[in-house]
């Protein structure tokens, strides 16, 4: 408890459980003081294992984590002040909403005026007052939400760990509870880290996305960065809103190089962050869906267009403010684009017409 | 709607209305079907068959002094209940009872202590567990009266006294322990590991996390290991037969006394042991519905 602070080190995390294959491969991660980050990955990926870890209830088989400059691998919860939020909430069943919130003072050995006091204050704070003598069983799941964050936020920590907060609500209790936890973070002014499979409550929450796959961080980064440079095809499909196509690399010229593939004069990329690109390579390439434009095969390409990929059109989803358009651009791949709405019914199409997809060619990017 | 409905003319509604009503009380107007009939005859010649024998004794037992052992009732008083702790002849009911309700109590709390911590240690797997598990069983399946003899005899072997409290009472658990511990094994099941984890992560020691989670949690169901371990050990029999030494348990009392006792009082017997035995169990419920309620009360206010 030398440290306020609740910046997060992992340095070579592994976790075995058997002892021959790693859940946690490896993780070397650095999160800031009063971040919220998102851990995100299918599941089985070692996302709620490394979670797990950095709260004291699983011990790392290697590696080093390091909470406030202390390294806190073999140390209890409590001594190493970070406090956890169960996936299904674990709310004491025979306990009031005060005292499953006294909980965490009474073992340590408040007396009951003074737990039961600053109960109630952390219950207002929650805006549960008039919920304060029921039992869990009788509260919605919103609620029992919210007391499990005010059980857990009562002992001060200084990381607070949610296990799929959100996973037990239904869809619209889903975006707002979403608001309430950003809220409770910047309240509260700690470390928050959340495990989601939700690629869209991870990017509307973090300061900090980990995609996550096979034990390993395949990227960490801003949630823009992760949702708009992704490093990998996994990443990319992982966080969707990307088409992924591959090819091998036709030619290679100065600041962007040649796909060859289904298009007649294959597909340009430019070059960005990767410096080293041979003929022949065979490479990913990742194109956002809402930068695909459809035009009518003979008419003119959007200014800045290069590649045309003459496709069929195989499904139309309405989406509200734009419009799903699945084609069969890609022989094995599924290849999206979102058409926004009022551009699609000006001249809208329908299953089975043929369409050229084209996009600004600076908006491709390959992958690594 | 009100408005609405005002708006609307009252012919109208009158129609609309009217033979809707009439539509949806008309399935209830066929009455029960003959299965019912059929049923509720069979259920009550069950509950008859079930009932009458044990009826039969305590209605005998309300005699006066004119009473014999068979049907028809010769007066009423309480007679023989007054006869049943005051005679010598009639056995040492007082002395035995006593016996069986300190021993029913030893034996409950025993069971309850290991078949919690059994519950405990089986929630993971160990080398062993499963010969442990069926060695249990085995002593569940293992005929009563076989063992009863078996442990008397080993007792004897031994050179030591066989007595209630030594070998019936190690013969009982042998009855109970299962039986306790696979009720607890139900219970457990229900509970969630995470409500341990919830706690360690909240600062408890094992031992609070025991005392303030576990215990509370898994009380109703404690309750009825208790029910069981007590009523299991104040009826048995079996076991007790060859174990229980010199001084009998109420069970080998009353069959004891079936052999030379020929008034009432054996059927007195019946009845307070019936009435005792009812206690326990009401009692037992009335803790798990108290608890519940208790649960249920401090939500509302």
């Amino acid at each position: 408890m030398k440290s306020d602070r609740g910046d997060i080190e992992l340095a070579g995390v592994c976790k075995s459980f058997d002892g021959v294959t790693n859940v946690v491969d490896g993780v070397n991660l650095k999160i800031a003081d009063g971040a919220y980050c998102c851990f995100i990955g299918p599941s089985g990926c070692g996302k709620t294992t490394i979670l797990r870890m950095i709260a004291g209830h699983e011990d790392p088989t290697a590696g080093e984590i390091v909470i406030g400059g202390q390294n806190v691998v073999g140390l209890a919860p409590v001594q190493r002040r970070t406090a956890m939020m169960f996936q299904s909430y674990a709310l004491f069943p025979h306990l009031t909403v005060r005292e499953n919130i006294a909980f965490a003072l009474r073992v340590r050995g408040m007396s009951k005026t003074d737990r039961l006091r600053a109960a109630d204050a952390m219950i207002e704070k929650v805006r549960l007052t008039q919920f304060a003598d029921r039992l869990p069983a009788q509260l919605s799941g919103g609620q029992q939400q919210r007391v499990a964050l005010a059980r857990a936020a009562i002992t001060e920590p200084r990381v607070l760990l949610l296990d799929e907060p959100l996973s037990a609500l239904d869809e619209q209790l889903r975006v707002q509870m979403r608001q309430e936890l950003r809220r409770m973070q910047q309240e509260l002014g700690i470390t928050f880290i959340h495990v989601t499979h939700t690629q869209l409550e991870a990017i509307a929450l973090a300061d900090l996305v980990v995609v996550m796959e096979q034990g390993r961080i395949k990227q960490a980064g801003a949630a823009r960065e992760v949702y708009a440079h992704p490093h990998d095809r996994y990443v990319a499909e992982f966080m969707g809103g990307q088409n992924v196509l591959s090819g091998c690399v036709e030619k290679v010229n100065g600041a962007s190089f040649t796909l060859a593939q289904a298009a007649p004069d294959g597909i340009e990329v430019p070059l960005q962050a990767r410096s080293s690109i041979n003929v022949g390579d065979k490479v990913d390439i990742a194109v956002r869906r809402d930068d695909v434009a459809l035009v009518r095969p003979g008419k003119e390409l959007p200014p800045g267009c290069t590649t045309s990929l003459p496709s069929r059109v195989l499904a139309i989803e309405y989406q509200g403010y734009f419009v799903k358009v699945m084609l069969d651009t890609v022989p094995d791949d599924e290849f999206i684009a979102y058409v926004p709405e009022k551009t699609f019914f000006a001249d809208p199409f329908t299953i089975g017409d043929v369409v050229v997809a084209t996009w600004a060619t600076g908006s491709a990017l390959p992958l690594a | 709607m009100s408005a609405v409905l005002t708006d609307m003319p009252k012919t109208d509604m009158s129609k609309s209305v009217a033979p809707a009503t009439t539509k949806a009380i008309a399935p209830s107007k066929g009455g029960r079907p003959w299965t019912f009939y059929v049923l509720a005859t069979l259920f009550s010649l069950y509950v008859l068959a079930l009932y009458g024998p044990m009826f039969c004794i305590y209605i005998l037992s309300f005699q006066d002094i004119r009473g014999g052992l068979v049907f028809p009732m010769k007066g009423q008083s309480l007679h023989w209940f007054v006869d049943l702790f005051t005679q010598v002849r009639t056995g040492d009911v007082k002395g035995s009872f006593d016996r069986s309700i300190k021993l029913a109590v030893i034996v409950t709390i025993i069971t309850v202590v290991v078949s919690f911590l059994a519950g405990l240690g089986f929630r993971k797997r160990f080398r062993g567990d499963t010969a442990v598990f069926y060695m249990m069983i085995g002593s569940l399946v293992a005929p009563g009266l076989v063992l009863g003899l078996g442990t008397g005899l080993l007792f004897q072997a031994l050179g030591l006294n066989a007595s209630w409290y030594t070998s019936a009472l190690g013969a009982q658990l042998s009855w109970t322990l299962p039986f306790g511990v696979l009720v607890m094994f139900a219970v457990m099941s229900r509970f969630d590991h995470v409500w341990e984890e919830a706690a360690y992560d909240l600062g408890a020691g094992r031992w609070q996390s025991i005392r303030l989670v576990m215990i509370p949690v898994l009380a109703p169901g404690l309750v009825a290991v208790v029910l069981f371990g007590f009523t299991l050990s104040y009826d048995e029999f079996a076991r007790s037969l060859q174990t229980a030494g010199s001084l009998n348990t109420l069970p080998l009392e009353i069959w004891s006394m079936t052999l030379n006792v020929t008034s009432p009082s054996l059927y007195a017997l019946g009845t307070v042991t019936t009435v005792i035995s009812f206690i326990v169990i009401g009692a037992s419920l009335g803790s798990i519905v108290l608890i519940q309620k208790k649960r249920g009360s401090s939500a509302k206010g």
